[in-house]
């Protein structure tokens, strides 16, 4: 046996240097104790230790989603391997390169019930891009080679690397493989030259454009393209929840967000347009709703890396399979600038009727906390959102300048999402402001992650939005069952900042409008350890504009109360002070 | 809907197939038949899938199948030119009245008898799926035991109109 030999425990660590890994998160266990001992006298890689498996695995999808590098998480077998489930399919749904190495029992025991087995192989087949179970030491390398690769190329996506016990203490000699090879995997695609010109032919063509644009924008770092296309077309921007910040929101051309709870004008623009671009988009439901009613009047052309996510829901005139930014290098230089004068004339009309809105009042509205928020921040803060109302309104009301700053979690929609990704977040960002931004329910799904910020002076933002009820479900009882709440109060809440003191974070609470920004201030002021923020919103406040789920345009919900009658009901209290 | 054959080369290797069938299953797309086996390669592994589906449907469960890391080459076979085999063996219920009728009717489809008891003859045939149908159709009023079939395997045809 050659001296130079190393374990696969070893061999672990050395690859995630060559990979240039910053940071770990995980938790350990019997099966990689082995590995855990390799890490004893790490370099150059921190291991942060989350409180929970499912808070790493959200954590590195937060410093995925920030940085646009691959998160890593290590677990151990068993319960380890199961808790990380969720973060993996939620990695999945939203194209997050992750790397996710879980240990395994021996390989003499796999198969046989042994303690702390799990098969996880089978268990996240169909929620990972691809997975591999290391059966030798001698492919271990490479493994970790082609995982990092497969997570990072294409249409990005979470690995897992299953590691036997006994792989990973059996030695063999280290090389790190330059390069990889696989013959079913192609994942770069240059858009076909012949699609690019039909598309431009279509955009030439056109009035009423509109750029439908989504999350692959941010994932193949388009933004400074998908600028430069929409300011020669003049082309209004509408952009999915994963799309926020792939285009500056306070840019005269952003319509914000369209789908379900877009903004009126943007799915008006959607309904009307007569050419629609769809950009590393995927023609959601919770952007269609009824897909044959959606944009029945536009031609439509579709850029995307992942060919299975064109026609998958809607059929569109001109496919074009590619990175989102090789093709807008290759189409912008070829469309004509357009004349949209009166079409931009329409929707500024649109803009003025149908703005986003709300009346503050004493009582501390959700929507007042989230501008303010991004009043104070410029626009420029890292911001991750929960799933709820929470999320809704700060797609709508946080206007997100830069592309990788709104984090969230879009596709498999998971609370308990926002806190432990703005702990990632907050690893791979230094130099920005971080916000965490939850529901009174969603924040108690991954609370223990205030350990893990407070044991690394982490100066996270963590504002929750208590209305005291699960919210989005409330308000769809509201709307769609006769106002029947069942389940959905959340009443017996703890007291969150006496909790935040606990875990020694700052805490603030209040139910005052007129705290929000001096609450806001002082917490920014804060720099050695996270801020928790219980505002007491209203406790009854709906989400509008809402589309209902499948319906159309049509049937559009606006604010129940028009600009006016706003206008008027702030006079009248104006008058009466 | 149109039945399609689909041709898949895959990895030869641990959990490939459990990735093509878990695809179908969890993408909630249907299987009519599937066979698999080693290739001319032995590090790859050929699947032949007969699903079922409108055009949109198996455009789908294409795509799908080429995101899989491990399969390295998806052929629609319905769109080309293909030779297809299915063996199929069958037990038919049988006594000294009715053995020589079954005997004759295995000839006529060319297929061989392969087992014999005082109760049963058992039938191994070959051929496209619809003349195994038939043949299991001529069987059928004997009363048919037992039947296992292989599922389709298809290959492209080299030349066009060869035989
Ligand atoms: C893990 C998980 N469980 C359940 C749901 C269903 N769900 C969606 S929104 C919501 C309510 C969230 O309440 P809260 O966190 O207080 O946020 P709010 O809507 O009040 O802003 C629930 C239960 C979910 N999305 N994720
Ligand atoms: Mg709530």
């Amino acid at each position: 046996m050659s001296t130079n030999e190393l374990t696969g425990a070893e061999i672990l660590v050395k690859s995630l240097i060559e990979e240039n890994v910053e940071y770990i998160f995980g938790y350990p266990g019997g099966a990689v104790i082995g590995v855990y001992d390799a890490m004893h006298d790490m370099s150059h890689i921190q291991h942060i230790l989350t409180r929970h498996e499912q808070g790493a695995v959200h954590a590195a999808e937060g410093y995925a989603k920030a940085t646009g590098k691959v998160g890593v998480v290590v677990v151990t077998s068993g319960p380890g391997a199961t808790n990380t489930v969720t973060g993996i399919a939620d990695a999945y749904m939203d194209s997050v390169p992750i790397v996710v190495f879980t240990g395994q029992v021996a390989t003499h025991l796999i198969g046989n019930d042994a303690f702390q087995e799990a098969d996880i192989i089978g268990i996240t087949r169909s929620i990972t891009k691809h997975n591999f179970l290391v059966k030798n030491v001698g492919e271990l390398a490479w493994t970790i080679k082609a995982a990092f690769h497969i997570a990072s190329t294409g249409r990005p996506g979470p690995v897992v690397v299953d590691m036997p016990k006994d792989v990973m203490a059996s030695k063999t000699t280290f090389v790190y493989p330059k390069e990889i090879k696989m013959r079913g995997y192609h994942p770069f695609y240059f858009g076909h030259m012949g699609q690019i010109n039909k598309a431009v032919e279509i955009i030439n063509a056109s009035h009423k454009p509109v750029l439908y644009v989504g999350g692959g924008v941010v994932n193949s770092n388009a933004s400074n393209e998908l600028v430069n296309l929409a300011k020669k077309l003049n082309a209004p921007v509408a952009m999915t929840l994963m799309g926020l910040g792939a285009y500056p929101g306070d840019d005269e051309l952003s319509m914000g967000m369209l789908g379900m709870h877009g903004t009126w004008y943007s799915n008006k623009a959607v309904d009307e347009c007569d050419c629609l671009v769809a950009i590393g988009s995927r023609f959601d439901d919770r952007v269609t709703g009824n897909p044959a009613t959606f944009s029945p009047n536009s031609k439509k052309i579709h850029i995307d890396i992942d060919p299975s996510a064109i026609s998958k829901n809607v059929k569109v005139d001109v496919p074009i399979v590619g990175d989102v930014r090789h093709v807008l290098e290759r189409l912008t230089p070829l469309v004509q600038p357009l004349d949209t004068k009166d079409w931009l004339k329409q929707i500024d009309g649109w803009k003025r009727e149908h703005p986003l809105r709300y009346e503050n009042g004493p009582e501390i509205r959700a929507q007042y906390i989230i501008e303010k928020i991004y009043e104070l921040t410029k626009g420029e803060a890292i911001v991750t959102s929960d799933v709820g109302q929470n999320q809704m309104w700060t797609a709508q009301f946080y206007k997100f300048k830069n592309p990788r700053s709104n984090i969230t979690s879009g596709g498999l929609g998971t609370m308990g999402f926002s806190f432990p990704a703005s702990v990632g977040a907050a690893f791979g960002v230094k130099d920005r402001p971080v916000f965490s931004i939850n529901g009174d329910g969603g924040i108690q799904m991954n609370i223990q992650e205030l350990t893990t910020a407070v044991g690394n002076k982490l100066p996270i933002k963590i504002v929750i939005l208590d209305n005291g009820y699960l919210g989005m479900v409330r308000q769809w009882q509201d709307l769609f069952y006769k106002k029947r709440y069942t389940h959905v109060s959340l009443g017996t809440n703890p007291d969150f900042a006496k909790i935040a003191e606990a875990f020694g974070a700052a805490g603030f609470v209040s139910d005052k409008a007129d705290d929000v920004v001096p609450i806001l201030k002082k917490a920014l002021k804060i720099n050695d350890r996270p801020v928790v923020i219980d505002f007491r919103t209203t406790e009854e406040d709906n989400v509008y504009p809402m589309i209902p789920s499948g319906g159309t345009f049509a049937q559009i919900m606006d604010y129940p109360k028009s600009v006016e009658e706003i206008q008027m009901a702030k006079a009248h209290s104006e008058a009466v002070k | 809907m149109k039945k399609h054959t689909i041709s898949i080369s895959v990895e030869n290797k641990f959990g490939a197939l459990n990735r093509i069938v878990g695809l179908f299953s969890a993408r909630g797309y249907n299987i009519d038949s599937i066979s698999v086996g080693t290739s001319e390669d032995d590090t790859v592994a050929r699947v032949t899938i007969v699903s079922k589906g409108d055009d949109d449907v198996i455009e789908q469960i294409i795509k799908q199948l080429n995101k899989l890391i491990d399969v390295t080459k998806v052929v629609d076979l319905t769109y080309e030119s293909y030779v297809e085999r299915e063996l199929v063996l069958v037990k038919v219920a049988a006594n000294r009245n009715s053995r020589t009728e079954i005997m004759q009717i295995s000839e006529i489809f060319r297929s061989k008898v392969i087992d014999i008891s005082p109760r049963s003859v058992t039938i191994e045939a070959t051929g496209s799926e619809q003349k195994v149908s038939a043949l299991v159709k001529m069987l059928e009023p004997f009363g048919i035991k037992e039947i296992a079939r292989t599922g389709r395997v298809a290959l492209k045809r080299e030349f066009e109109g060869a035989v």
